[in-house]
């Protein structure tokens, strides 16, 4: 067997232990092994291309990778575990950068005059769709990280700004292809940053998430591209597999927010809604309390339920959510938590945080579980959520949100809120909720006011 | 070279069939760390990137190399660990029912430890 034979079989090793971890990360009992599965191929396939006949530059190989891994292992260890989403967008972002120099590395090493259309349109891809997606990434990095503002950011000419930008990277994407020229493709390689730049501003906080999905799948696609380019099966699959299972996943999850992936990304959502959202409830009031007053609520009830939402992780009170919750059962009342489908930052994210506070697990009850069991809950405290207690989701057919699955937090005898301000949650819309005789508003940053409720259960 | 891009070709659609099949049946809870793991495997652009430094002839093309073998390093190494930790958090799950010893080992520690491991993995 020839050392080339031999690299192709740990190739294909690699995309099966690829596919295996998919596969496993599909289903909770596997999940962590599959992971593992994929780590395990992916070291098969990085010692299986060290081998490679006339692999040179391996000092400079060596120190990349140690600088890569010097600062990615740090960063994703030291990484808490509410800042997780975009840590992956970063990580995301960084490997689209990668295919995207892949493709026009070996684009300028290739002798561009003997080069078959196919193989430029293949360069063109990977430039373009790693570009997209590590602007994309940073962007979406900076929203989540708030160091800019999460609301979707509109200016004037914005649809024909993304027109032109659109036609330019067309128009040079053709004349690339029909002349190859280099320094064109950087043009493009600069438009195509700035394409990703004006896709992802429109974008709310609430939808990054999705968006990030598809960010992942563009990545995919790009390797893909790259693996045309360079001739390489395993590129082909890992990134075939991750573009085509990424696109299904981002489908999913704007199905599990009751939204269309169009919808998410060109309506820019929440700036218009807002409007007419609001417009409706001036001079409306509510009815707020004391966490003195809902402290002894909650220590005389039977049964409460926790809502978390996204405020409860921006606030990274799900460790005073816990402590409220063993003062609550030490009294003899009952305690869970409803988590919602997409409640935090991306789907599953609350059970990943409460999880980390050590929640015990029974305690968690998903939504389809938990409905049934709200109609006889004293307390429903909802802990920075809005949109995923929102009854408009059933009641009014023209929301935003109409149809997207609820927790039935109106069911319980009382309803207290845990928000910031009265600004609507991510949809932009009012929450009825929030006006219902049953409802008490509790104002102020989440985790202080969970600490002083502590203080109010245990002294009442 | 044509038949060279269409067995290319019959492999991509190929792994795009596999790519739907494998994910059809994902719970929401994971859409997370299978977004994250998922991630972590587009890193195999290292491949490509080792391979474009490996055989680069100008300053130029070394120079790209280079950060594309950084960036795709950071892709592979931060994307597995970053799931490991998720997953480290849903493993919570049977710990809790089993009790005891199961649950007392997913303090601090025990992330620590696991994350290493697969760090050394993706190295």
């Amino acid at each position: 067997m020839s050392r080339g034979t031999a690299i192709d079989l740990c190739y294909l090793v690699a995309f099966i232990g690829f596919i295996l971890a998919l596969m496993g990360l599909s289903s909770p009992r596997r999940a962590r092994d599959g992971n593992i599965v994929g780590a395990v191929g992916m070291l098969i396939a990085i010692g299986a291309t060290f081998a490679r006949p006339g692999l040179g530059h391996l000092a400079l190989i060596l120190v990349a990778m140690a600088i890569g891994v010097a600062i990615g292992v740090p960063a994703a260890r030291l990484v808490k575990m509410t800042a997780m989403p975009q840590m992956v967008a970063i990580f995301n972002g960084v490997g689209g950068g990668a295919a995207a120099l892949v493709s026009i590395t070996e684009f300028i090493s290739l002798d561009t005059k003997l080069l078959a259309t196919y193989k430029v349109l293949e360069v063109l891809f990977g430039v373009l769709v790693g570009c997209v997606s590590f602007s994309g990434s940073a962007i979406a990095f900076a929203k989540l990280q708030e160091l800019m503002t999460g609301r979707p950011i509109t200016y004037p000419a914005q649809q024909v700004i993304n027109a032109v930008v659109g036609v330019a990277v067309l128009a040079l994407a053709l004349t690339v292809l029909v002349t190859s020229s280099t320094p064109l493709l950087w043009v493009l390689l600069i438009l195509a940053l700035v394409l990703g730049v004006i896709f992802v501003l429109p974008i709310g906080g609430a939808d990054v998430p999705v968006l990030i999905s598809l960010l992942n799948s563009f990545t995919g696609l790009a390797v893909a591209a790259s693996g045309f380019t360079l001739d390489s099966n395993v590129l082909i699959v890992a990134g075939t597999l991750v573009g085509a299972s990424g696109i299904l996943l981002t489908r999913m999850m704007s199905k599990a927010m009751g939204r269309s992936l169009p919808n998410i990304l060109f309506s820019a959502f929440g700036s218009v809604v807002t409007a007419t959202g609001t417009a409706g409830v001036e001079g409306r009031s509510v009815r707020t309390s004391t966490p003195e007053d809902i402290g002894v609520l909650m220590a005389y009830a039977r049964k409460v339920v926790i809502v978390p939402g996204y405020g409860l992780a921006v606030a990274q009170a799900q460790h005073v959510a816990k402590e409220l919750a063993d003062e609550l059962t030490e009294r003899g009342v009952e305690v869970f938590y409803a988590i919602h489908p997409v409640a935090g930052r991306m789907p599953g994210h609350m059970n990943v945080l409460l999880a980390e506070a050590h929640v015990p697990y029974d305690e968690l009850k998903e939504m389809d579980e938990a409905n049934p069991q709200m109609a006889t809950a004293d307390v429903a405290l909802v802990v920075g959520a809005n949109d995923t207690v929102n009854p408009a989701a059933i009641t009014t057919p023209g929301s935003p949100i109409y149809g997207m699955p609820i927790i039935h937090a109106d069911a319980a005898e009382h309803v207290v809120f845990l928000k910031r301000s009265m600004r609507p949650g991510f949809a932009g819309i009012d929450n009825e909720l929030l006006y219902d005789p049953k409802t008490v508003l509790l104002f102020g940053d989440a985790k202080d006011t969970l600490q002083k409720l502590v203080a109010a259960v245990g002294a009442a | 070279m044509t038949n060279g891009i269409l067995e290319y070709l019959t492999v991509f659609v190929l792994a795009v069939f596999v790519g739907f099949e494998v994910i059809s049946k994902v719970p929401s809870i994971l859409h997370t760390p299978l977004m994250s793991g998922s991630n972590a495997i587009h890193g195999v652009i290292l491949v490509g990137a080792m391979v474009v430094l490996g055989s680069a002839h100008t300053g130029a093309e070394e120079a790209l190399g280079f950060v594309a073998v950084v960036l795709a390093t950071l892709n592979v190494v931060g994307g597995f660990v970053v799931t490991d930790r998720m997953l480290e958090m849903f493993k919570a799950k049977p710990g809790e029912q089993r009790g005891g010893t199961a649950a007392a080992s997913r303090g601090p520690s025990g992330d620590g430890a696991a994350t290493t491991d697969t760090g050394d993995g993706a190295r």
